[in-house]
């Protein structure tokens, strides 16, 4: 009995572990897929923001209250998963709380700290449940959310709130076990805990038999829960507990309100106004498109954005086409831009290599209208909590309309011509540039 | 008031302490060319040696790189350069948050590399150094004013405290609005929205940023950047509130208190 649970476990986590690096994988050969830049070494000052903006939250704390609900799941997920530890080594090696009679009264203190935490999150996760689904917060009510990413959302709270009860349930039922004197308890006392020596009552009317049953299964139950999260975990938006971090490390906020230079075209206008130094002979390998159609021609770093984004729609709160009731949504950038990738990964996972779909991010997922309502005002980059930029998505789709389509609405077609033949984006002449110098003020 | 040319500065051998950028808004629009000759009597007044290029300054090309035409920017940063570089400009002024980001962050990679300071910055420090002394009682002693940032100037550059610390000086109540600093909302023209309609909405951001600083009861909505202050200027009107509220350009307040 005792070696059939163990070998089960080792063959679930085995399984569990093997899906997990498969799908991350899938995830960081689509990341690849864009261009190569976006993603260079930032050495301290990437880890500094990493620090400071991943582990330390600090965009959370724009909002204190939500920045410290927040924290509390957050923290939680992070130590509780400490426990996991003890948990695996005691399903592999078929013992039970490997690491009491090690660690002494400290591991009473441990887990009375992982309970209190426990109970936090519970608590935390109903408050979330219900701000999502009763109190009505704005950035929780977009359309861009229905479907999918609403159920997402719930699903994680839920899952949270189950896989902590379980714990709370095991640690009740292990602790009065133990009162009870029942053998494979009594080997390691414990003495009860806090949180769910609350729960005693409710459980002193079981059978010592019941009582084991219900251990077991609670600590089955919360170790598959967990790897079944984990699992969960790279297909949802809670991916940006992993990818918060690298994003935090490659992104540069000093570069707020620049934009990407294009070399390539630098170069043309420079040997088209000084000929002398264009290189003669052919030129110089098959000309890229100009900026982006599809996620290809975007760089690793949105790509990176894309998986990290949490919807949280603090991007579209403070985006000023968003909260006049424009079609763009930042929040949906990001999801469109995810989605594109996503089936782009699928079909490449099916067929071996890229085949056009006759699909694209522009117009099969982002259309021009929301492209074109983007002030570059920068709150959805300010507003991001996981430094993700939408932005820059927003301008390389531009470019791409503009140069490789030539298609502008008409007013801009007639800006540029006017930038071009009068050098400012009104019809006047240069010769009256300094006219206001000649009148009186 | 004479407006020194970089040209005819260059052809009596003098080089300028500052270039003053002045910009296509500040050159051709005619409510941001009175900002434009208010900062230019604060540059008289202080004994500033400063030029203006005139008809050789062109289009940084902002608008047009905002819009996705990277062609037309290379050309007008390609000519801007040579024509700044040809004069050996080491430092550059303008009342134009847009032109300001490009020129500090943009152009550096162009071949472009210059001390870029935003009138903002540039007239606290005059204040600050004393240079501009403020009458006792310009007449915003008290008054209720409100600060407009701009998206070039805060978010993006984090200049939020350099004109709050003008109006400051000035003796002035400053009053913020529902969203403020990096919290700031757009006033609806960047990213070449100037120069096209709108999309469809259920209203005009100029329209919900006027709103907010009507909010504040503020008789001034001070701003400095000469697209915020037409955007603004233009909610007003909407809001039929032209006699009772006046948008203003930081350099046109502090002018009128010298
Ligand atoms: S930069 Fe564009 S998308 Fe981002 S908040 Fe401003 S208008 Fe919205
Ligand atoms: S881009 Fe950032 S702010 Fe916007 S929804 Fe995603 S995580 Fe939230």
């Amino acid at each position: 009995m005792e070696l059939l649970q163990q070998f089960a476990f080792v063959l679930v986590t085995g399984i569990s572990v093997w899906l997990f690096n498969r799908r991350i994988r899938g995830i960081r050969r689509n990341i690849l897929l864009g261009r190569d830049h976006g993603l260079t070494s930032r050495g301290s000052e990437g880890w500094k923001q990493m620090l400071l903006l991943a582990l330390g939250q600090r965009k959370m704390f724009r909002n204190p209250l939500v920045a410290i609900l927040h924290l509390i799941i957050y923290v939680g997920f992070v130590i509780i998963n400490i426990e996991v530890l003890e948990i695996l080594l005691d399903g592999i090696l078929g013992t039970h709380r490997l690491f009491a009679p090690v660690m002494g009264v400290a591991y009473t203190g441990l887990i009375n700290a992982f309970e209190w935490l426990a109970a936090g999150v519970i608590l935390v996760c109903v408050i979330f449940l219900a701000r999502r689904h009763v109190t009505n917060v704005k950035r929780f009510q977009g359309s861009d959310l229905d479907g999918w990413p609403r159920t997402d959302a719930r699903n994680i709270l839920v899952a949270e709130i189950i896989l902590m009860t379980l714990f709370l349930l095991m640690n009740a039922a292990d602790t009065l076990l133990q009162g009870r004197g029942q053998p494979g308890y009594t080997a390691h006392p414990t003495g009860n805990f806090m949180v769910s020596s609350m729960l005693h009552p409710l459980l002193q009317i079981w059978s010592d038999s019941g009582l084991i049953a219900l251990e077991r299964t609670a600590w089955w139950l919360h170790i598959v829960g967990i790897f079944a999260f984990l699992n969960y975990l790279p297909w949802s938006k809670h991916l940006h507990i992993i990818l918060a971090f690298p994003n935090a490390y490659y992104a540069k906020p000093e570069d707020n309100g620049r934009m990407e230079n294009m070399a390539d075209i630098q170069r043309e206008v420079l040997y088209a106004m000084q000929p002398e130094l264009a290189p003669t002979g052919s030129d110089t390998g098959t000309p890229k498109r100009f900026g982006a159609k599809d996620v290809f021609d975007l760089s690793r770093k949105s790509l990176l954005d894309a998986y990290s984004c949490t919807e949280c729609g603090r991007c579209s709160s403070g985006c000023p086409a968003s909260q006049t009731g424009k079609k763009l949504s930042p929040r949906r950038i990001m999801m469109a831009t995810r989605d594109r990738l996503e089936e782009v990964g699928r079909l490449i996972d099916r067929e071996g290599e890229f085949k056009d779909d006759g699909r694209t991010l522009l117009r099969d997922h982002i259309s021009e209208e929301e492209l074109r309502a983007c002030t570059t005002c920068n709150a959805c980059v300010e507003e991001c909590p996981v430094s993700i930029r939408p932005v820059d998505i927003i301008l390389e789709m531009r470019r791409y309309l503009v140069m490789e389509e030539s298609n502008a609405p008409t007013e801009w077609t007639m800006m540029f011509g006017n930038v071009e033949n009068n050098f400012a984006p009104w019809k006047f002449s240069p010769e009256d540039r300094d006219q206001w110098t000649k009148e009186s003020s | 008031m004479q407006v020194p040319i970089m040209s005819e500065l260059a052809a009596r051998g003098e080089t300028p302490e500052v270039l003053f950028w002045v910009g296509c808004a500040g050159s051709f629009d005619q409510r941001a060319q009175r900002i434009t000759k208010a900062f230019a009597s604060i540059l008289e007044r202080t004994g500033i040696r400063y030029a203006i290029l005139g008809k050789e300054e062109l289009c940084t090309g902002d608008p047009a790189r905002r819009a996705g035409n990277e062609f037309l920017f290379q050309m007008m940063a390609y000519q801007n350069i040579q024509i700044l570089n040809g004069y050996g400009i080491q430092k550059v002024v303008t009342a134009c948050p847009h032109c300001f980001n490009i020129l500090k962050h943009e152009y550096p990679e162009l071949g472009g590399t210059y001390d870029v300071v935003h009138h903002a910055e540039f007239l606290q420090t005059l204040i600050d150094d004393g240079r501009i002394v403020l009458k006792e009682d310009g007449g915003f002693r008290g008054k209720k004013i409100t600060y407009h940032d701009s998206c070039y100037l805060g978010r993006a550059n984090g200049i939020y405290e350099a004109p709050r610390k003008v109006l400051q000086a000035l003796d002035a109540e400053l009053t913020e609005m529902k969203s403020c600093r990096s919290r700031g909302l757009c006033c609806g023209a960047g990213g070449g929205q100037m120069f096209k309609e709108e999309e469809a909405g259920n209203t005009r951001v100029n329209l919900a940023r006027t709103d907010e600083a009507i909010a504040t009861g503020a008789k001034i909505i001070a701003a400095a950047c000469p697209f915020c202050n037409t955007m603004i200027t233009d909610g007003i009107k909407v809001r039929e509130r032209e006699s009772e509220t006046e948008v203003l350009d930081i350099a046109e307040l502090v002018a009128r208190s010298i």
